[in-house]
């Protein structure tokens, strides 16, 4: 009895010092995400409720919210981002899976060669990448050249030029980036099926498509879901490319919300308060996203 | 890209597809039109520094949340995942605020704050952790390590692919980084290389063979990075995510 007693003693010490360790460990990663993200969207929450020139602010209520609704640049760069959401999101999920199972099949050659080359968009600057892309589609671009060269167009067309096609130009060169990128999740994940599974379905008769659909889609749930919250996030958080490929252009018909709340608060006469509400929309609508992504996620469990 | 910063503006624009000769003209002037050197010792400084930072930090979190999990720490851990859904727009503006009162505009502390403690990065190595035998800590703490000697001692080595597959990423976005720097780089010394080659295309003409060098230096460094920390790379990630 007293034997046992001092052993649980013991062990309430030891585990108490353990607790302190642990504690001490995550310390300063958890202040810094504290000080970097919570109190900061804190302020962005008071400060979405002033307004004014610069740091001259006064409190105005719900104003900034009311201004968004009728703020039709604020109201093209939201339908913008999703236009590039619900076109540019799932061609890049599907395509990367595809990629992914090809790459898993065990009998093809060169596959590290292949990896490689699907893999490297993602090492490229997003700045020079969209440059890249910007030049290669410009009037006497690259493409233009190649599409006259092949008879297609008379003179070339400039893409950037018309929102429509720059708009495409700005979704083909998201899926070129991006595409590696959620593939090596997903090669990742393939690495937990069993390959025994597919070399099963094989022998029972099932087609490519049908052991596709049926079994690495399924087993790669969780994955796929991890991949669909970055990818919305990432895009509703659209910069870069903006900026660089058509800088909003045509007449901000581009434009994304982080370039537009970017050009209110550093470019224009900065306005805090407005583009504080306007990052508290994006915020929303991040995590409301999220959550029915995961409420869809779970259901099919 | 490679063949278009040897070519004269011209023939780039034109399609050339064989290299010029202009690779040393584009050169020269893009060192003296551009304070080259400058941001890519800025570009080179931040990136590292905030790598060996975030790794640190990052790892130490994940580890602690995994091996010492309790209640108080998975709610602690959820709070940071939710970090995760903060976008950055959301907090750029505040912090701005924050660092121009503190004076941390143009200097590294400044670059680096904001993404040193990445949810990202913490749940990398709580998962990699997770994989880490519990065996080899019980020993370690009968021999008398204390539980920092066994985390650099134990878990640091073992867990290289990990810390090259965090490494290759926060380099990454370190380097081509581009909305942050815009913001808190106010002084043309500060600046960093993705700031640069937009610089390039800014003004009426655009010099596409000094422009294309420019974007071929800003890319060099990352995929050296990728190449030398592929293996490993797929390694980590592969490890990680489950």
């Amino acid at each position: 009895m007293s034997r046992e007693k001092t052993k649980k003693n013991g062990k309430i010490t030891l585990s108490k010092k353990q607790n302190i360790a642990g504690w001490a460990f995550l310390t300063p990663a958890a202040i810094l995400i504290a000080v970097m993200s919570f109190i900061p969207m804190f302020r962005a929450l008071l400060l979405s409720f002033k307004t004014g020139v610069g740091n001259n602010l006064k409190w105005a209520g719900v104003f900034n919210y009311q201004r968004l609704a009728l703020d039709t640049v604020f109201i093209q760069a939201l339908k913008n981002n999703f236009i590039y959401l619900i076109i540019q999101v799932p061609i890049m999920l599907l395509l990367a899976l595809v990629l992914a199972s090809m790459l898993n099949n065990k009998h093809l050659r060169l596959k590290g060669l292949f990896r490689t080359a699907i893999f490297l968009p993602c090492a490229t600057s997003l700045v020079s990448y969209a440059i890249i892309f910007r030049s290669m589609f410009a009037v006497d671009g690259f493409v233009n050249t190649i599409l006259i060269k092949l008879g297609v167009l008379e003179i070339g067309y400039n893409f950037l030029a018309h929102p429509n096609s720059a708009r495409l130009v700005i979704i083909l060169a998201l899926i070129w980036r991006w595409t590696g990128y959620n593939m090596v999740f997903y090669l990742a994940g393939l690495q937990n099926i069993e390959y025994s599974i597919y070399e099963a379905a094989m022998i029972d008769g099932a087609s490519a498509i049908k052991t596709f659909f049926k079994i690495t889609v399924p087993l790669l749930k969780p994955t796929i879901l991890l991949t669909a919250i970055m990818s919305t996030n990432g895009t509703l958080q659209l910069f870069d490319e903006s900026v660089n490929l058509t800088n909003g252009g045509p007449a901000n018909a581009t434009i994304t919300m982080s370039h537009y709340i970017y050009n209110l608060s550093f470019k224009y006469v900065p306005n805090f308060g407005y583009a504080a509400a306007m990052s508290y929309l994006i915020l929303i609508l991040v995590a409301v996203l999220a959550l029915i992504q995961m409420k869809v996620g779970d259901r099919r469990d | 890209m490679a063949v278009s910063a040897t070519n004269t503006s011209l023939d780039v624009t034109r399609g050339a597809m064989l290299p010029g000769a202009a690779l040393v003209d584009n050169f020269i002037m893009l060192t003296q039109s551009q304070n080259i050197s400058g941001a890519m010792a800025n570009s080179f400084k931040y990136a590292i520094i905030l790598t060996a930072v975030s790794l640190c930090v990052c790892s130490l979190a994940g580890y602690g949340f995994e091996i010492f999990h309790d209640k108080g720490k998975d709610i602690v851990m959820g709070i940071i995942l939710l970090a995760m859904m903060v976008p950055f727009a959301a907090t750029m503006i505040p912090l701005f605020q924050m660092f121009s009162k503190a004076g941390l505009l143009n200097t590294t502390a400044g670059f680096i704050l904001p993404t040193i403690s990445t949810p990202f990065l913490i749940m990398l190595f709580r998962q990699s952790a997770r994989s880490f035998p519990h065996d080899i800590i019980e020993a370690a703490r009968i021999d008398g390590l204390n539980e920092f000697q066994i985390f650099f001692k134990m878990f640091f080595p073992t867990m290289r692919s990990t810390y090259a597959a965090a490494m290759t990423i926060t380099f990454m976005n370190a380097w081509n980084n581009y909305l942050w720097p815009k913001v808190i780089m106010t002084d043309q010394e500060s600046i960093t290389m993705p700031m640069l080659v937009a610089n390039l295309t800014e003004g009426y003409v655009t010099d596409y063979g000094v422009l294309m060098l420019g974007v071929l230096l800003c890319t060099i460094p990352t995929i050296i990075i990728f190449f030398i920390l592929q293996k490993s790379f797929a390694e980590g990630i592969t490890g990680a995510v489950k």
